[in-house]
Protein backbone atom coordinates (compact mmCIF):
# COMPACT_ATOMS: atom_id res chain seq x y z
CA UNK A 1 0.00 0.00 0.00
CA UNK A 2 2.78 2.60 1.16
CA UNK A 3 4.87 1.55 -2.02
CA UNK A 4 2.36 2.23 -4.31
CA UNK A 5 1.75 5.41 -3.13
CA UNK A 6 3.40 8.12 -5.43
CA UNK A 7 7.04 8.51 -3.88
CA UNK A 8 9.70 11.57 -3.92
CA UNK A 9 12.32 9.04 -4.72
CA UNK A 10 12.50 9.43 -8.26
CA UNK A 11 12.84 13.02 -8.20
CA UNK A 12 16.22 13.93 -10.13
CA UNK A 13 18.57 14.90 -7.58
CA UNK A 14 19.04 19.21 -7.96
CA UNK A 15 22.42 20.79 -8.43
CA UNK A 16 23.27 22.01 -4.81
CA UNK A 17 22.14 25.63 -5.07
CA UNK A 18 18.56 24.44 -6.03
CA UNK A 19 18.11 22.21 -3.05
CA UNK A 20 16.21 24.78 -1.42
CA UNK A 21 13.66 25.17 -4.67
CA UNK A 22 13.59 21.07 -4.90
CA UNK A 23 12.77 21.31 -1.09
CA UNK A 24 9.76 23.34 -1.63
CA UNK A 25 8.67 21.66 -5.05
CA UNK A 26 9.05 18.54 -3.04
CA UNK A 27 7.37 19.58 0.51
CA UNK A 28 4.78 20.93 -1.90
CA UNK A 29 4.38 17.25 -3.35
CA UNK A 30 4.49 15.93 -0.27
CA UNK A 31 1.22 18.29 0.65
CA UNK A 32 -0.51 16.42 -2.24
CA UNK A 33 -0.01 13.00 -0.58
CA UNK A 34 -0.92 13.99 2.70
CA UNK A 35 -4.65 13.18 2.20
CA UNK A 36 -3.58 9.62 1.46
CA UNK A 37 -1.00 9.30 4.54
CA UNK A 38 -3.94 10.48 6.85
CA UNK A 39 -5.95 7.91 5.53
CA UNK A 40 -3.66 5.25 6.64
CA UNK A 41 -2.23 6.72 9.54
CA UNK A 42 -5.39 8.04 11.33
CA UNK A 43 -8.01 5.87 9.68
CA UNK A 44 -7.34 2.63 12.18
CA UNK A 45 -7.89 4.34 15.31
CA UNK A 46 -10.70 6.56 14.15
CA UNK A 47 -12.51 3.41 12.74
CA UNK A 48 -11.97 1.57 16.30
CA UNK A 49 -13.15 4.70 17.95
CA UNK A 50 -15.70 5.09 16.03
CA UNK A 51 -17.29 1.43 16.57
CA UNK A 52 -16.61 1.48 20.06
CA UNK A 53 -16.96 4.68 21.34
CA UNK A 54 -18.77 7.01 19.20
CA UNK A 55 -21.60 4.20 17.99
CA UNK A 56 -22.16 2.89 21.36
CA UNK A 57 -22.64 6.40 22.40
CA UNK A 58 -25.59 7.23 20.43
CA UNK A 59 -26.93 3.68 20.21
CA UNK A 60 -27.30 4.24 24.19
CA UNK A 61 -28.81 7.61 23.66
CA UNK A 62 -31.03 5.68 21.40
CA UNK A 63 -32.07 3.11 23.93
CA UNK A 64 -32.53 4.91 26.22
CA UNK A 65 -35.42 7.05 24.60
CA UNK A 66 -37.28 3.68 24.09
CA UNK A 67 -38.61 0.74 26.10
CA UNK A 68 -36.88 -2.60 25.26
CA UNK A 69 -37.34 -6.30 25.22
CA UNK A 70 -35.37 -8.82 27.39
CA UNK A 71 -33.16 -8.61 24.02
CA UNK A 72 -32.31 -5.39 24.46
CA UNK A 73 -34.36 -4.45 21.22
CA UNK A 74 -36.19 -1.26 20.69
CA UNK A 75 -40.02 -1.66 20.86
CA UNK A 76 -41.89 1.25 22.03
CA UNK A 77 -40.79 4.97 21.98
CA UNK A 78 -41.50 6.83 24.94
CA UNK A 79 -39.26 9.94 24.58
CA UNK A 80 -37.92 11.22 27.91
CA UNK A 81 -40.03 9.19 30.00
CA UNK A 82 -37.55 6.46 30.78
CA UNK A 83 -35.90 9.61 32.53
CA UNK A 84 -38.17 11.54 34.41
CA UNK A 85 -39.24 7.94 35.62
CA UNK A 86 -35.65 7.66 36.92
CA UNK A 87 -35.25 11.12 38.48
CA UNK A 88 -38.56 10.02 40.53
CA UNK A 89 -37.23 6.78 41.45
CA UNK A 90 -36.35 6.67 45.03
CA UNK A 91 -34.14 4.11 44.72
CA UNK A 92 -32.20 5.85 41.67
CA UNK A 93 -31.85 8.89 44.07
CA UNK A 94 -30.73 6.59 46.61
CA UNK A 95 -27.49 5.34 44.49
CA UNK A 96 -27.50 8.78 42.97
CA UNK A 97 -26.79 9.84 46.67
CA UNK A 98 -24.22 6.76 47.72
CA UNK A 99 -22.37 7.76 44.26
CA UNK A 100 -21.90 11.02 45.24
CA UNK A 101 -20.84 10.49 48.97
CA UNK A 102 -18.52 8.01 47.50
CA UNK A 103 -16.32 9.93 45.25
CA UNK A 104 -16.05 13.10 47.55
CA UNK A 105 -15.42 11.18 50.43
CA UNK A 106 -12.61 8.99 47.81
CA UNK A 107 -11.34 12.46 46.63
CA UNK A 108 -11.11 14.77 50.10
CA UNK A 109 -9.67 11.29 52.00
CA UNK A 110 -7.05 10.76 49.16
CA UNK A 111 -6.31 14.63 48.83
CA UNK A 112 -5.94 14.63 52.74
CA UNK A 113 -3.99 11.36 52.97
CA UNK A 114 -1.64 11.61 49.79
CA UNK A 115 -0.68 15.57 50.88
CA UNK A 116 0.23 14.10 54.34
CA UNK A 117 2.55 11.17 52.95
CA UNK A 118 4.30 13.98 50.24
CA UNK A 119 4.49 16.42 53.09
CA UNK A 120 6.10 14.16 54.98
CA UNK A 121 8.52 12.65 52.98
CA UNK A 122 9.40 15.77 51.68
CA UNK A 123 11.81 16.40 54.86
CA UNK A 124 15.67 16.32 54.68
CA UNK A 125 15.92 13.39 57.24
CA UNK A 126 17.98 10.62 57.12
CA UNK A 127 16.58 7.31 55.56
CA UNK A 128 13.50 9.28 54.36
CA UNK A 129 13.96 7.38 50.57
CA UNK A 130 13.09 4.62 52.35
CA UNK A 131 9.64 5.45 53.71
CA UNK A 132 9.39 7.41 49.90
CA UNK A 133 9.50 4.05 48.61
CA UNK A 134 6.95 2.66 51.38
CA UNK A 135 4.36 5.32 50.26
CA UNK A 136 4.30 4.46 46.31
CA UNK A 137 3.96 0.67 47.33
CA UNK A 138 0.38 -0.07 46.83
CA UNK A 139 0.52 1.83 42.95
CA UNK A 140 1.22 -1.68 41.81
CA UNK A 141 -1.80 -3.36 43.48
CA UNK A 142 -4.84 -3.91 40.98
CA UNK A 143 -8.31 -4.16 41.78
CA UNK A 144 -8.94 -7.01 42.66
CA UNK A 145 -5.57 -7.98 44.89
CA UNK A 146 -6.56 -4.36 47.18
CA UNK A 147 -10.01 -6.57 47.32
CA UNK A 148 -8.79 -9.50 48.55
CA UNK A 149 -6.40 -7.85 50.94
CA UNK A 150 -8.94 -5.86 52.45
CA UNK A 151 -12.01 -8.55 52.21
CA UNK A 152 -9.61 -10.52 54.39
CA UNK A 153 -9.07 -7.35 56.97
CA UNK A 154 -13.01 -6.82 56.76
CA UNK A 155 -13.97 -10.61 57.47
CA UNK A 156 -16.42 -10.41 60.52
CA UNK A 157 -14.65 -13.28 62.21
CA UNK A 158 -11.22 -13.61 61.05
CA UNK A 159 -10.42 -10.12 60.10
CA UNK A 160 -8.00 -8.32 62.45
CA UNK A 161 -10.24 -5.16 62.73
CA UNK A 162 -12.54 -6.58 64.42
CA UNK A 163 -9.46 -7.95 66.41
CA UNK A 164 -9.07 -4.64 67.51
CA UNK A 165 -12.21 -3.82 67.61
CA UNK A 166 -13.04 -6.30 70.15
CA UNK A 167 -9.95 -5.43 71.93
CA UNK A 168 -11.03 -1.97 72.62
CA UNK A 169 -14.04 -3.49 73.99
CA UNK A 170 -16.67 -3.22 71.31
CA UNK A 171 -18.96 -5.51 69.91
CA UNK A 172 -17.52 -6.73 66.49
CA UNK A 173 -18.85 -5.10 63.53
CA UNK A 174 -20.65 -7.18 60.30
CA UNK A 175 -18.47 -4.41 58.11
CA UNK A 176 -19.55 -5.58 54.41
CA UNK A 177 -23.63 -6.50 55.72
CA UNK A 178 -24.14 -3.78 57.28
CA UNK A 179 -24.86 -0.37 55.15
CA UNK A 180 -22.93 2.66 56.21
CA UNK A 181 -19.95 0.63 57.30
CA UNK A 182 -20.09 -1.38 53.79
CA UNK A 183 -19.88 2.48 52.33
CA UNK A 184 -16.94 3.59 54.59
CA UNK A 185 -14.91 0.03 54.05
CA UNK A 186 -15.34 0.46 50.02
CA UNK A 187 -14.30 4.37 50.39
CA UNK A 188 -11.01 3.44 52.59
CA UNK A 189 -10.16 0.64 50.02
CA UNK A 190 -10.29 2.81 47.30
CA UNK A 191 -8.35 5.76 49.13
CA UNK A 192 -5.79 3.28 50.26
CA UNK A 193 -5.16 1.87 46.51
CA UNK A 194 -5.18 5.88 45.57
CA UNK A 195 -2.48 6.94 47.89
CA UNK A 196 0.55 5.58 46.03
CA UNK A 197 -0.28 7.34 42.77
CA UNK A 198 -1.48 10.36 44.77
CA UNK A 199 1.54 10.41 46.87
CA UNK A 200 3.82 10.46 43.60
CA UNK A 201 1.92 13.43 42.49
CA UNK A 202 2.02 15.35 45.44
CA UNK A 203 5.94 14.81 46.13
CA UNK A 204 6.61 16.11 42.87
CA UNK A 205 5.02 18.98 42.89
CA UNK A 206 6.02 19.71 46.38
CA UNK A 207 9.29 18.94 44.75
CA UNK A 208 8.95 21.77 42.25
CA UNK A 209 8.34 24.78 44.89
CA UNK A 210 11.44 26.91 44.27
CA UNK A 211 13.26 27.01 47.88
CA UNK A 212 13.92 30.57 47.22
CA UNK A 213 10.36 31.21 48.62
CA UNK A 214 11.21 29.80 51.30
CA UNK A 215 14.11 31.09 52.23
CA UNK A 216 12.77 34.43 51.95
CA UNK A 217 9.65 33.85 54.61
CA UNK A 218 12.36 32.46 56.41
CA UNK A 219 14.12 36.12 56.54
CA UNK A 220 10.69 38.11 57.06
CA UNK A 221 10.40 35.25 60.36
CA UNK A 222 7.09 33.69 58.65
CA UNK A 223 6.35 30.53 60.66
CA UNK A 224 6.17 27.15 59.09
CA UNK A 225 2.18 27.16 59.42
CA UNK A 226 2.15 30.36 57.40
CA UNK A 227 4.42 28.76 54.76
CA UNK A 228 2.10 25.96 54.54
CA UNK A 229 -0.84 27.95 54.17
CA UNK A 230 0.62 30.99 51.69
CA UNK A 231 3.72 29.11 49.90
CA UNK A 232 3.14 25.39 49.88
CA UNK A 233 -0.55 25.35 49.11
CA UNK A 234 -1.06 28.04 46.44
CA UNK A 235 1.91 26.88 44.66
CA UNK A 236 1.40 23.29 44.42
CA UNK A 237 -3.16 23.77 44.06
CA UNK A 238 -3.03 22.94 39.77
CA UNK A 239 -2.00 19.36 41.75
CA UNK A 240 -4.45 19.47 44.08
CA UNK A 241 -7.08 20.97 40.91
CA UNK A 242 -5.62 17.31 39.22
CA UNK A 243 -5.87 14.82 41.55
CA UNK A 244 -9.47 16.25 42.44
CA UNK A 245 -10.72 15.83 39.17
CA UNK A 246 -9.08 12.36 38.25
CA UNK A 247 -10.48 10.30 41.64
CA UNK A 248 -13.69 11.85 40.95
CA UNK A 249 -13.98 10.51 37.66
CA UNK A 250 -12.18 7.04 38.71
CA UNK A 251 -14.81 7.05 41.39
CA UNK A 252 -17.41 7.26 38.86
CA UNK A 253 -15.96 4.37 37.22
CA UNK A 254 -15.80 2.31 39.89
CA UNK A 255 -16.94 -0.92 39.24
CA UNK A 256 -14.16 -3.62 39.99
CA UNK A 257 -14.08 -3.19 43.59
CA UNK A 258 -18.29 -2.59 44.19
CA UNK A 259 -18.49 -6.07 42.36
CA UNK A 260 -16.03 -7.77 44.26
CA UNK A 261 -16.63 -6.23 47.72
CA UNK A 262 -20.31 -5.87 48.17
CA UNK A 263 -22.11 -6.36 45.30
CA UNK A 264 -23.85 -3.64 45.63
CA UNK A 265 -24.92 -4.22 48.91
CA UNK A 266 -26.20 -4.49 51.29
CA UNK A 267 -29.77 -3.44 50.86
CA UNK A 268 -28.57 -1.20 48.10
CA UNK A 269 -26.01 0.71 50.33
CA UNK A 270 -23.49 0.88 47.38
CA UNK A 271 -24.85 -0.03 44.90
CA UNK A 272 -23.45 2.92 42.67
CA UNK A 273 -24.37 4.52 39.19
CA UNK A 274 -21.73 2.24 37.27
CA UNK A 275 -22.92 -0.81 39.06
CA UNK A 276 -26.57 0.08 38.45
CA UNK A 277 -25.80 -0.04 34.62
CA UNK A 278 -24.30 -3.18 34.77
CA UNK A 279 -27.29 -4.66 36.93
CA UNK A 280 -30.00 -3.25 35.39
CA UNK A 281 -28.52 -4.35 31.70
CA UNK A 282 -27.18 -7.98 32.37
CA UNK A 283 -28.76 -9.16 35.43
CA UNK A 284 -32.15 -7.44 35.39
CA UNK A 285 -32.46 -7.31 31.46
CA UNK A 286 -33.68 -4.02 31.63
CA UNK A 287 -31.73 -2.68 28.77
CA UNK A 288 -34.00 1.12 28.50
CA UNK A 289 -33.18 1.88 31.97
CA UNK A 290 -29.88 0.76 31.90
CA UNK A 291 -29.17 3.25 28.92
CA UNK A 292 -30.69 5.85 30.34
CA UNK A 293 -28.91 5.39 33.56
CA UNK A 294 -25.37 5.06 31.23
CA UNK A 295 -26.56 8.33 29.14
CA UNK A 296 -26.71 10.13 33.24
CA UNK A 297 -23.53 8.48 33.99
CA UNK A 298 -21.46 9.53 30.55
CA UNK A 299 -23.03 13.52 31.55
CA UNK A 300 -21.58 13.46 35.09
CA UNK A 301 -18.43 12.35 33.60
CA UNK A 302 -18.06 14.33 30.14
CA UNK A 303 -18.82 17.79 32.33
CA UNK A 304 -15.82 17.05 34.93
CA UNK A 305 -13.26 15.40 32.16
CA UNK A 306 -14.06 18.92 30.35
CA UNK A 307 -13.58 21.03 33.55
CA UNK A 308 -10.45 19.17 34.05
CA UNK A 309 -9.68 20.05 30.20
CA UNK A 310 -10.06 23.14 30.48
CA UNK A 311 -8.10 23.20 33.93
CA UNK A 312 -4.89 21.65 31.61
CA UNK A 313 -5.18 24.58 29.38
CA UNK A 314 -4.62 27.59 31.80
CA UNK A 315 -2.65 24.84 34.16
CA UNK A 316 -0.16 27.84 34.34
CA UNK A 317 -1.89 29.93 36.98
CA UNK A 318 1.21 30.81 39.51
CA UNK B 1 26.04 29.68 78.75
CA UNK B 2 26.53 29.35 74.91
CA UNK B 3 27.13 25.61 75.22
CA UNK B 4 24.35 24.57 76.81
CA UNK B 5 22.08 26.63 74.50
CA UNK B 6 23.22 24.43 71.56
CA UNK B 7 22.55 21.76 73.44
CA UNK B 8 18.80 22.56 74.01
CA UNK B 9 18.55 23.40 70.58
CA UNK B 10 20.10 19.95 69.60
CA UNK B 11 17.56 18.42 71.96
CA UNK B 12 14.61 20.39 70.77
CA UNK B 13 15.72 19.30 66.83
CA UNK B 14 16.17 15.32 68.49
CA UNK B 15 13.28 15.72 70.10
CA UNK B 16 11.43 17.15 66.87
CA UNK B 17 13.25 14.55 64.85
CA UNK B 18 12.05 11.79 66.57
CA UNK B 19 8.41 13.16 66.63
CA UNK B 20 8.46 12.99 63.07
CA UNK B 21 10.16 9.57 62.50
CA UNK B 22 7.32 8.21 64.45
CA UNK B 23 4.24 9.57 62.50
CA UNK B 24 6.49 8.92 58.86
CA UNK B 25 6.52 5.36 60.32
CA UNK B 26 2.88 5.39 61.79
CA UNK B 27 1.89 6.53 58.37
CA UNK B 28 3.87 3.80 56.36
CA UNK B 29 2.50 0.90 59.00
CA UNK B 30 -0.90 2.30 57.37
CA UNK B 31 -0.03 2.26 54.17
CA UNK B 32 1.79 -0.88 54.15
CA UNK B 33 -0.20 -3.15 56.33
CA UNK B 34 -2.72 -4.11 54.62
CA UNK B 35 -0.28 -5.21 52.10
CA UNK B 36 1.97 -6.81 54.54
CA UNK B 37 -0.83 -8.89 56.28
CA UNK B 38 -1.72 -10.33 52.82
CA UNK B 39 1.37 -11.99 52.06
CA UNK B 40 1.69 -13.01 55.68
CA UNK B 41 -0.99 -14.69 55.64
CA UNK B 42 -0.19 -16.47 52.16
CA UNK B 43 3.05 -18.12 54.22
CA UNK B 44 0.59 -19.56 57.28
CA UNK B 45 -0.74 -23.04 57.22
CA UNK B 46 -4.81 -23.05 56.63
CA UNK B 47 -5.47 -24.15 60.00
CA UNK B 48 -4.07 -21.55 61.57
CA UNK B 49 -5.61 -18.77 59.36
CA UNK B 50 -9.29 -20.88 60.02
CA UNK B 51 -8.29 -20.71 63.69
CA UNK B 52 -7.57 -16.86 63.61
CA UNK B 53 -3.86 -17.49 64.82
CA UNK B 54 -2.11 -15.10 62.76
CA UNK B 55 0.94 -14.71 64.87
CA UNK B 56 3.10 -17.44 67.03
CA UNK B 57 1.21 -20.33 65.69
CA UNK B 58 3.07 -22.80 63.54
CA UNK B 59 5.43 -22.38 61.18
CA UNK B 60 5.70 -20.58 57.77
CA UNK B 61 4.75 -23.09 54.48
CA UNK B 62 4.52 -22.36 50.88
CA UNK B 63 2.11 -24.96 50.80
CA UNK B 64 -0.74 -21.98 49.46
CA UNK B 65 1.47 -21.02 46.60
CA UNK B 66 1.79 -24.89 45.82
CA UNK B 67 -1.99 -25.11 45.93
CA UNK B 68 -2.00 -21.86 44.15
CA UNK B 69 0.11 -23.28 41.25
CA UNK B 70 -1.45 -27.08 41.04
CA UNK B 71 -5.02 -26.55 42.08
CA UNK B 72 -5.96 -23.46 40.72
CA UNK B 73 -5.52 -21.89 37.02
CA UNK B 74 -4.08 -19.31 38.26
CA UNK B 75 -0.62 -19.88 35.53
CA UNK B 76 -3.04 -19.83 33.36
CA UNK B 77 -5.21 -16.87 34.02
CA UNK B 78 -1.43 -14.86 34.57
CA UNK B 79 -0.46 -16.08 30.81
CA UNK B 80 -4.18 -14.42 29.55
CA UNK B 81 -3.41 -10.90 31.50
CA UNK B 82 0.07 -11.28 29.93
CA UNK B 83 -0.19 -11.83 26.26
CA UNK B 84 -3.69 -9.71 26.34
CA UNK B 85 -1.96 -6.59 27.90
CA UNK B 86 1.07 -6.76 25.51
CA UNK B 87 -1.48 -6.91 22.62
CA UNK B 88 -3.19 -4.26 23.75
CA UNK B 89 0.18 -2.15 24.47
CA UNK B 90 1.56 -2.87 21.29
CA UNK B 91 -1.41 -2.19 19.32
CA UNK B 92 -1.55 1.32 21.07
CA UNK B 93 2.34 2.16 20.36
CA UNK B 94 1.32 1.73 16.74
CA UNK B 95 -1.55 3.09 15.95
CA UNK B 96 -1.79 5.93 18.69
CA UNK B 97 1.30 7.08 17.18
CA UNK B 98 0.78 6.95 13.28
CA UNK B 99 -2.46 8.94 14.72
CA UNK B 100 -0.25 11.45 16.65
CA UNK B 101 1.70 11.71 13.43
CA UNK B 102 -1.13 12.43 11.49
CA UNK B 103 -1.93 15.04 13.37
CA UNK B 104 1.24 16.71 13.59
CA UNK B 105 2.72 16.30 10.15
CA UNK B 106 0.56 16.03 8.02
CA UNK B 107 -2.08 18.72 6.26
CA UNK B 108 -5.45 17.65 5.37
CA UNK B 109 -9.29 18.43 5.50
CA UNK B 110 -10.92 18.37 8.99
CA UNK B 111 -7.78 17.80 11.06
CA UNK B 112 -8.80 20.37 13.70
CA UNK B 113 -12.29 19.04 13.27
CA UNK B 114 -10.84 15.36 13.71
CA UNK B 115 -8.75 15.79 16.55
CA UNK B 116 -11.37 17.24 18.93
CA UNK B 117 -13.76 14.26 18.28
CA UNK B 118 -11.06 12.55 18.72
CA UNK B 119 -10.27 14.41 22.29
CA UNK B 120 -13.70 14.05 22.80
CA UNK B 121 -13.85 10.20 22.98
CA UNK B 122 -11.78 10.83 25.97
CA UNK B 123 -14.85 12.12 27.96
CA UNK B 124 -16.90 9.15 26.95
CA UNK B 125 -16.41 6.51 29.82
CA UNK B 126 -16.11 2.84 28.51
CA UNK B 127 -18.26 1.59 31.29
CA UNK B 128 -21.27 3.17 30.16
CA UNK B 129 -21.04 1.63 26.59
CA UNK B 130 -21.23 -1.62 27.44
CA UNK B 131 -24.58 -2.24 26.15
CA UNK B 132 -24.11 -1.62 22.70
CA UNK B 133 -20.47 -2.87 22.76
CA UNK B 134 -21.40 -6.38 23.72
CA UNK B 135 -24.05 -6.30 21.46
CA UNK B 136 -21.31 -5.27 18.43
CA UNK B 137 -18.83 -8.60 20.16
CA UNK B 138 -21.62 -10.28 20.05
CA UNK B 139 -22.49 -10.28 16.36
CA UNK B 140 -18.91 -10.03 15.32
CA UNK B 141 -19.21 -13.37 16.82
CA UNK B 142 -16.12 -12.78 19.42
CA UNK B 143 -18.03 -13.68 22.22
CA UNK B 144 -15.38 -16.16 24.48
CA UNK B 145 -12.99 -15.61 22.12
CA UNK B 146 -9.31 -13.86 23.38
CA UNK B 147 -9.65 -11.42 20.33
CA UNK B 148 -12.72 -10.10 22.34
CA UNK B 149 -10.53 -8.47 25.35
CA UNK B 150 -8.44 -6.85 22.66
CA UNK B 151 -10.34 -5.73 19.58
CA UNK B 152 -12.09 -2.76 21.06
CA UNK B 153 -8.64 -1.82 22.92
CA UNK B 154 -6.38 -1.57 20.05
CA UNK B 155 -6.08 2.07 20.18
CA UNK B 156 -6.55 4.97 22.50
CA UNK B 157 -7.55 8.39 22.51
CA UNK B 158 -5.54 9.47 25.73
CA UNK B 159 -2.22 7.54 24.02
CA UNK B 160 -3.17 9.89 20.34
CA UNK B 161 -3.17 13.21 22.47
CA UNK B 162 -0.27 12.09 24.58
CA UNK B 163 1.61 11.32 21.77
CA UNK B 164 0.50 14.37 19.88
CA UNK B 165 2.00 16.41 22.62
CA UNK B 166 5.27 15.40 22.08
CA UNK B 167 5.53 14.88 18.54
CA UNK B 168 4.74 18.40 18.85
CA UNK B 169 7.93 19.06 20.48
CA UNK B 170 10.31 17.86 17.40
CA UNK B 171 11.56 20.89 15.79
CA UNK B 172 10.19 21.69 12.23
CA UNK B 173 13.91 22.02 10.78
CA UNK B 174 13.87 18.40 10.98
CA UNK B 175 11.62 17.49 8.86
CA UNK B 176 12.42 19.92 6.35
CA UNK B 177 15.71 18.16 6.72
CA UNK B 178 13.96 15.12 5.54
CA UNK B 179 11.69 16.83 2.98
CA UNK B 180 14.90 17.94 1.40
CA UNK B 181 16.60 13.87 1.96
CA UNK B 182 13.22 13.28 -0.04
CA UNK B 183 11.93 10.75 3.22
CA UNK B 184 8.73 9.81 2.65
CA UNK B 185 6.45 10.23 5.39
CA UNK B 186 6.19 6.48 7.07
CA UNK B 187 10.29 6.82 6.64
CA UNK B 188 9.86 9.94 8.71
CA UNK B 189 7.95 8.46 11.00
CA UNK B 190 10.18 5.58 11.81
CA UNK B 191 13.74 6.69 11.63
CA UNK B 192 13.15 10.11 13.29
CA UNK B 193 9.79 10.54 15.43
CA UNK B 194 9.92 7.57 17.15
CA UNK B 195 13.37 7.15 18.19
CA UNK B 196 13.70 10.73 19.11
CA UNK B 197 9.71 10.06 21.01
CA UNK B 198 11.07 6.89 23.35
CA UNK B 199 10.36 8.34 26.61
CA UNK B 200 6.28 9.01 25.88
CA UNK B 201 6.43 6.03 24.39
CA UNK B 202 7.75 4.07 27.23
CA UNK B 203 5.34 6.12 29.40
CA UNK B 204 2.32 5.20 26.96
CA UNK B 205 3.12 1.66 27.06
CA UNK B 206 3.75 1.69 30.66
CA UNK B 207 -0.09 2.93 31.18
CA UNK B 208 -1.48 0.99 28.36
CA UNK B 209 0.23 -2.10 30.14
CA UNK B 210 -1.57 -1.68 33.56
CA UNK B 211 -4.55 -0.78 32.27
CA UNK B 212 -4.99 -3.85 29.63
CA UNK B 213 -3.69 -5.61 32.90
CA UNK B 214 -6.38 -4.22 35.29
CA UNK B 215 -9.37 -4.97 32.87
CA UNK B 216 -12.34 -6.88 34.82
CA UNK B 217 -16.04 -5.54 33.82
CA UNK B 218 -15.25 -6.14 29.76
CA UNK B 219 -13.78 -9.33 30.46
CA UNK B 220 -16.43 -10.67 33.06
CA UNK B 221 -19.04 -9.63 30.49
CA UNK B 222 -17.32 -11.39 26.99
CA UNK B 223 -16.15 -14.35 28.09
CA UNK B 224 -17.39 -17.16 30.34
CA UNK B 225 -14.31 -20.61 29.79
CA UNK B 226 -12.36 -20.17 32.73
CA UNK B 227 -9.25 -21.16 30.25
CA UNK B 228 -9.51 -17.37 29.06
CA UNK B 229 -9.91 -15.48 31.95
CA UNK B 230 -7.77 -13.08 32.50
CA UNK B 231 -6.04 -12.52 36.19
CA UNK B 232 -7.95 -9.87 37.64
CA UNK B 233 -11.41 -11.97 36.86
CA UNK B 234 -9.39 -15.14 37.49
CA UNK B 235 -8.63 -13.46 40.56
CA UNK B 236 -12.50 -12.57 41.42
CA UNK B 237 -13.23 -16.09 40.66
CA UNK B 238 -10.84 -17.76 43.21
CA UNK B 239 -11.85 -15.05 45.82
CA UNK B 240 -15.48 -16.22 45.45
CA UNK B 241 -15.13 -20.24 45.26
CA UNK B 242 -13.00 -20.12 48.06
CA UNK B 243 -13.43 -17.12 50.87
CA UNK B 244 -14.71 -19.29 53.42
CA UNK B 245 -12.23 -22.47 53.11
CA UNK B 246 -8.39 -21.24 51.90
CA UNK B 247 -8.06 -18.00 52.66
CA UNK B 248 -4.41 -18.47 52.39
CA UNK B 249 -4.34 -19.57 49.02
CA UNK B 250 -6.35 -16.88 47.50
CA UNK B 251 -3.68 -14.49 49.46
CA UNK B 252 -1.06 -16.66 47.68
CA UNK B 253 -3.20 -16.05 44.35
CA UNK B 254 -3.00 -12.43 45.45
CA UNK B 255 0.25 -12.17 45.79
CA UNK B 256 1.19 -13.90 42.67
CA UNK B 257 -0.60 -11.68 40.89
CA UNK B 258 0.73 -8.55 42.54
CA UNK B 259 4.21 -9.69 41.20
CA UNK B 260 4.32 -8.48 37.81
CA UNK B 261 2.88 -5.69 38.30
CA UNK B 262 5.61 -4.27 40.27
CA UNK B 263 8.26 -5.46 37.57
CA UNK B 264 6.47 -3.17 35.43
CA UNK B 265 6.13 -0.48 37.99
CA UNK B 266 9.71 -1.02 39.09
CA UNK B 267 10.82 -1.03 35.31
CA UNK B 268 8.66 1.75 34.48
CA UNK B 269 9.06 4.15 37.50
CA UNK B 270 10.85 6.74 35.79
CA UNK B 271 8.88 6.83 32.87
CA UNK B 272 5.38 6.40 35.08
CA UNK B 273 6.99 9.77 36.72
CA UNK B 274 7.52 11.73 34.01
CA UNK B 275 4.44 11.36 32.45
CA UNK B 276 2.43 11.57 35.58
CA UNK B 277 4.33 14.93 35.75
CA UNK B 278 3.85 15.60 32.36
CA UNK B 279 -0.22 15.65 33.45
CA UNK B 280 0.11 17.40 36.66
CA UNK B 281 2.74 20.11 36.65
CA UNK B 282 3.21 21.71 33.56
Amino acid sequence: MIESLPSTKQQPKGPEANDKLTAKVKSFELKKNDKYYAWLFLGPSILLLTVFVFFPMLRTLYLSLFLTDTFGKPTVFVGLKNYTILLKSASYIASLKATGTYVVSVSVFTIIFGLLLAAMANQKLRGIGFFRNIFTATMGVSVSVSAVFWLFMFNPTLGILNKVVIAFGFHPINWLTTPGWAMVAVIATTVWMHLGFTFLLFFGALQAVPKSLYDAADVSGATSRYQFWHITLPMISPTMFFVAVITLISGFKSFGLIDLMTGGGPTNATNLLVYRVYKDAFMNGNYAQASTEAIILTVIIAIITFVQFKLLAKRVNY
Amino acid sequence: MENSMMKQVAKKRLLGNSLKYILLALLAFIVIFPFALGIWTSFLPSMDIAKGTLWGGGQLTLHNYVTAFTQTKILRYLLNSLVIASLVTIAHLFFCSLGAYAFVFLDFKYRDFLFYVVLGTMMLPFEAEVIPNFATVKMLGLLNHYSVMVIPFLTSAFGIFMLRQTFKQIPRDLKEAADVDGLSHWQFYWKVVMPYSKISLCTLAAYSFLGAWNQYLWPMLTTFSDHLRPVQDGLRQLQSEETFNDWGMVQASAAIVVVPTLIVLYIGQHYFKSGLNEGSVK
